[in-house]
């Protein structure tokens, strides 16, 4: 193996495994993981420049390097790649010519998508959310499986060190996407090499159209070049074209597995006097694109416009859906949320949890805070530190204090204090800031009074209810919380028992 | 004597040491004090021990000593649970938890007496896993060698059937409680929303899994209902700070009071009582007869409200 291939396999085992853990995670030991906040597509969405700057740079100087050690879908093909060249030793590809329609036509899809607020299918096929939610939904399942059994032992050991941890399906929906999205790359990967990421992915087409600058790239020495095809058939990205002695650098995802098969040494990796490629080249980027303009000026033409009307609609008029604190709105995190569901798996009440329809169609997957499991920690603001893309933005704990991202509705027809005349006072109980306070009722009995500016959206007194007296009702457009002292006579003079 | 006199008289016999064993154990014990207790202040056990003006470990030890000692309760190779309050996320300064230090000092003496294992826990309201570390209790009783069990999933919890309860006739209760041979219950005073008061029969809703059935059959009675399970051996209430408003999480440090007091009795009708008494001074809002779970209590025979009946020793330190 060649040093570079040592590099990027060293490089993308470590960076994919820790990214990973940033997702399974559950002992706090990664509680704000950093290796998500390089990603392509959330650096985008979020408007990152630094980071956008320095993948594009990057790109630029190396070639589409980033597929090959940053991103963790295209470091999973890769495992399937490599899985079935052991499980298969004759296993051979070859040079392929661009599927140019498929590949600017996704894109553009996708960037329309996009603007008409239909951020779903941009979800879907943006690499490293598609892994996230397949880390969130399918390995992080497991994960928990081996910590409960570990639990299992240390009960019966007596020793009590792991507890166990609740194991839910979140949302049907992620699940079948997830297995879904396994499924396809999976087999993709396992036949086809990184045909998945030169026709489908969009974060490959972007840095595709960069890589075909790059600096530094695979060099054919054409008088040593004998036409073998041995570049060709090992190259799982089908760029090398050996017959013509011409590579694809808009494909070319720089994993340096061809270098070592070249029994020429024909091969090599470095700075390009350009040349022989030029006019093939700027062919390639000319035909591209208007390619790419011409089938945007088509899906922009055919674009459906009811899509955005159906999009900002609601499902129900019972509840408005609550988006989490730092979201600012629901619009914000339509535009921005790519359902990558770092924010879902981190949130350790459970709260977080992947929307089906209640954002609309566009808004399918993003976070939703639901109080079947939990409630929100009110001095928890994990979802608004993890989220790489720019969709809940983050605060501290004092600003999530003064956030309010819904609020609270009491329907006292409802209440067990007034329904039955006992004593309850959960809600009431439940709430951080005493939104919901007890106050004077007949007989001696206490009954909640909600003051709904105070209300942080927390979900406790939802949650707790034993008769769904008391819901949150999202805001779509986040407000401010504004606490205030319930005061109250206390007494400290002249204290004794009492009795 | 006829046999049917004599069958009445068995019933009738049998009744009281079924009812109220452990007043019968306490009139015993309190006319012959155990061999290596310590001597309390009247040269007798108190049933209620009420202590003001000390630190809290101080406190739970004045008390001890005028109950008797821990060696009254836990005998050699004994498995304790100490049940304190650890229901919120809240730091110690704010009382919403039971005092880590009074926990700790009550593990160590029953280690101290020869149990085999401590064990502690809550079903907290808020997150355990913030629970637990926040409350202070988590770090206190690992460094005094107690154990923290888990206690937020249903599994950790068994049916157990409840049968001298008026409403509550079956609950899921942590197992821990169900399998050990004896229990400490260790509470915070606190004002309750609903209940107006927690203290030493609130606390038992920490050791059920589904605490909405008790609000759904009525706050009060189920309290009481529960407490005839498996009675603790003894109800010691913290006091040291006292949420006296916007109980039972407080809005902030404005709702607590350093009152510096603890109560201890085997009697959970009488420790509520003077902890509800003392409450009612610092909360003059609420009226102790409101807080009718008390009253309910006694009702199910729990225990006494009427304090000049007991042997209540007051100290101040």
């Amino acid at each position: 193996m060649n040093t570079l291939r040592i590099i990027r396999t060293a490089a993308a085992v470590a960076l994919t495994g820790v990214l990973t853990f940033g997702f399974i995670d559950l002992g706090g030991i990664l509680d704000n993981p950093l290796l998500q906040k390089i990603q392509f597509g959330p650096a985008l969405l979020s408007l990152s420049a630094v980071t956008l700057a320095c993948l594009i740079v990057a790109t630029l100087l190396f070639g589409r390097v980033y597929c090959s050690t940053v991103c963790p879908l295209g470091i999973m093909q890769d495992f399937f790649n490599w899985l079935s060249g052991k499980i298969n030793k004759k296993k051979k590809y070859g040079y392929k010519p661009e599927s140019k329609w498929l590949r600017y036509g996704t894109l553009a899809i996708l960037i329309l998508a996009w603007l008409f607020g239909f951020t779903f299918l941009v979800g879907l096929l943006e690499p490293y959310s598609a892994y996230g939610r397949m880390a969130d939904e399918l390995l992080k399942p497991l994960y928990i499986l081996g910590n409960n059994l570990f639990a299992w032992i240390s009960e019966k050991t007596g020793s009590y060190r792991f507890f166990k941890v609740l194991l839910s399906i979140k949302s049907v929906t992620s699940l079948v996407v997830a297995v879904l999205t396994l499924l396809v790359i999976g087999h993709i990967s396992y036949h086809h090499g990184r045909t998945w990421c030169n026709t489908i992915c969009p974060v490959g087409t972007l840095l595709g159209f960069f890589s075909r600058f790059a600096l530094f790239r695979i060099k054919i020495d054409t008088d040593r070049c004998n036409h073998c095809q041995a570049c060709s058939k090992k190259c799982k990205a089908f760029c090398i074209d050996s017959k013509n002695q011409t590579v694809d650098y808009s494909r070319c995802v720089g994993c340096f597995d061809c270098l070592d098969v070249c029994k020429q040494k024909a091969l090599t990796y470095g700075i390009t006097r350009k040349k022989a490629d030029s006019a093939r080249e700027k062919d390639a980027v000319d035909e591209s694109k208007r390619q790419f303009l011409k089938s945007t000026a088509v899906l922009a033409a055919l674009a459906p416009q009811a899509l955005h009307a159906k999009v900002t609609g609601l499902a129900g008029d019972k509840h408005v859906p609550m988006s989490p604190p730092g979201s600012l709105s629901h619009e914000n995190l339509l535009q921005h949320c790519t359902a990558c569901h770092l924010c879902v798996s981190k949130c350790p009440s459970h709260v977080l949890t992947p929307a089906g329809l209640e954002y609309g169609l566009g808004g399918i997957m993003q976070p939703l805070m639901k109080f079947d499991h939990g409630y929100c920690n009110y001095d928890c603001n994990i979802c608004s530190q993890v989220c790489p893309n720019g969709a809940i933005r983050p605060l501290t704990v004092e600003q999530k204090h003064k956030t309010q991202p819904g609020h609270v509705v009491f329907d006292i027809s409802r209440c067990i204090v007034n329904v039955q005349g006992t004593s309850c006072g959960a809600c009431s109980e439940h709430c951080p800031v005493q939104a919901l306070h007890m106050i004077p009722y007949k007989d001696g009995l206490t009954i909640p009074e909600a003051n709904q500016d105070m209300c942080v959206g927390c979900g406790g007194c939802e949650y707790i209810c034993p008769v769904h007296a008391v819901h949150i009702e999202g805001n779509p457009v986040h407000l401010e919380a504004r606490l205030q002292e319930q005061k109250q006579n206390i007494n400290t003079e002249n204290l004794d028992f009492g009795f | 004597m006829d046999r049917r006199d004599f069958l009445k008289a068995l019933a009738a016999a049998g009744a009281m040491v079924s009812i109220k064993t452990d007043g019968v154990m306490d009139i015993m014990a309190s006319a012959l004090p155990a061999s290596g207790s310590t001597t309390s202040s009247d040269g007798k056990f108190a049933d209620l021990a009420a202590i003001m003006n000390g630190e809290p470990v101080p406190m739970l030890q004045a008390a001890l000593k005028e109950i008797g000692g821990i060696g009254r309760f836990v005998k050699k190779g004994q498995k304790v649970v100490i049940k304190p309050n650890i229901g919120w996320d809240r730091a110690p300064e704010l009382a919403g938890n039971t005092n880590p230090e009074i926990v700790a000092e009550m593990i160590r003496l029953c280690l101290e007496a020869g149990a085999s294992e401590v064990k502690v826990f809550d079903h907290s309201c808020d997150r355990q896993a913030n629970c637990y570390p926040h409350s202070g209790i988590e770090a206190a009783v690992k460094k005094a060698g107690g154990i923290m069990l888990p206690a937020d999933q249903k599994s950790e919890y068994v049916n157990v059937q409840i049968p001298k309860g008026k409403i509550l006739k079956n609950a899921l209760v942590h197992k821990a409680i169900v399998d050990c041979d004896i229990w400490f219950n260790v509470p915070i005073l606190k004002n309750h929303g609903g209940a107006l008061m927690t203290a030493a029969m609130k606390n038992h809703m920490g050791i059920i899994w589904d605490r909405m059935a008790i609000h759904r059959g009525g706050l009060h009675q189920c309290i009481a209902d529960l407490c005839t399970y498996k009675p603790a051996a003894l109800h010691i209430v913290d006091a040291y700070r006292t949420l006296a408003t916007n109980g039972p999480q407080g809005q902030s440090a404005n709702d607590v009071v350093l009152t510096k007091a603890l109560f201890a009795s085997t009697d959970i009708v009488a420790v509520d009582t003077a902890a509800g008494k003392f409450f009612t001074q610092i909360n003059k809002s609420i009226k102790f007869e409101n807080i009718e779970h008390i009253s309910d209590g006694q009702a199910l025979g729990l225990g006494t409200m009427n304090l000049d009946d007991i042997n209540v020793h007051k100290i101040k330190l």
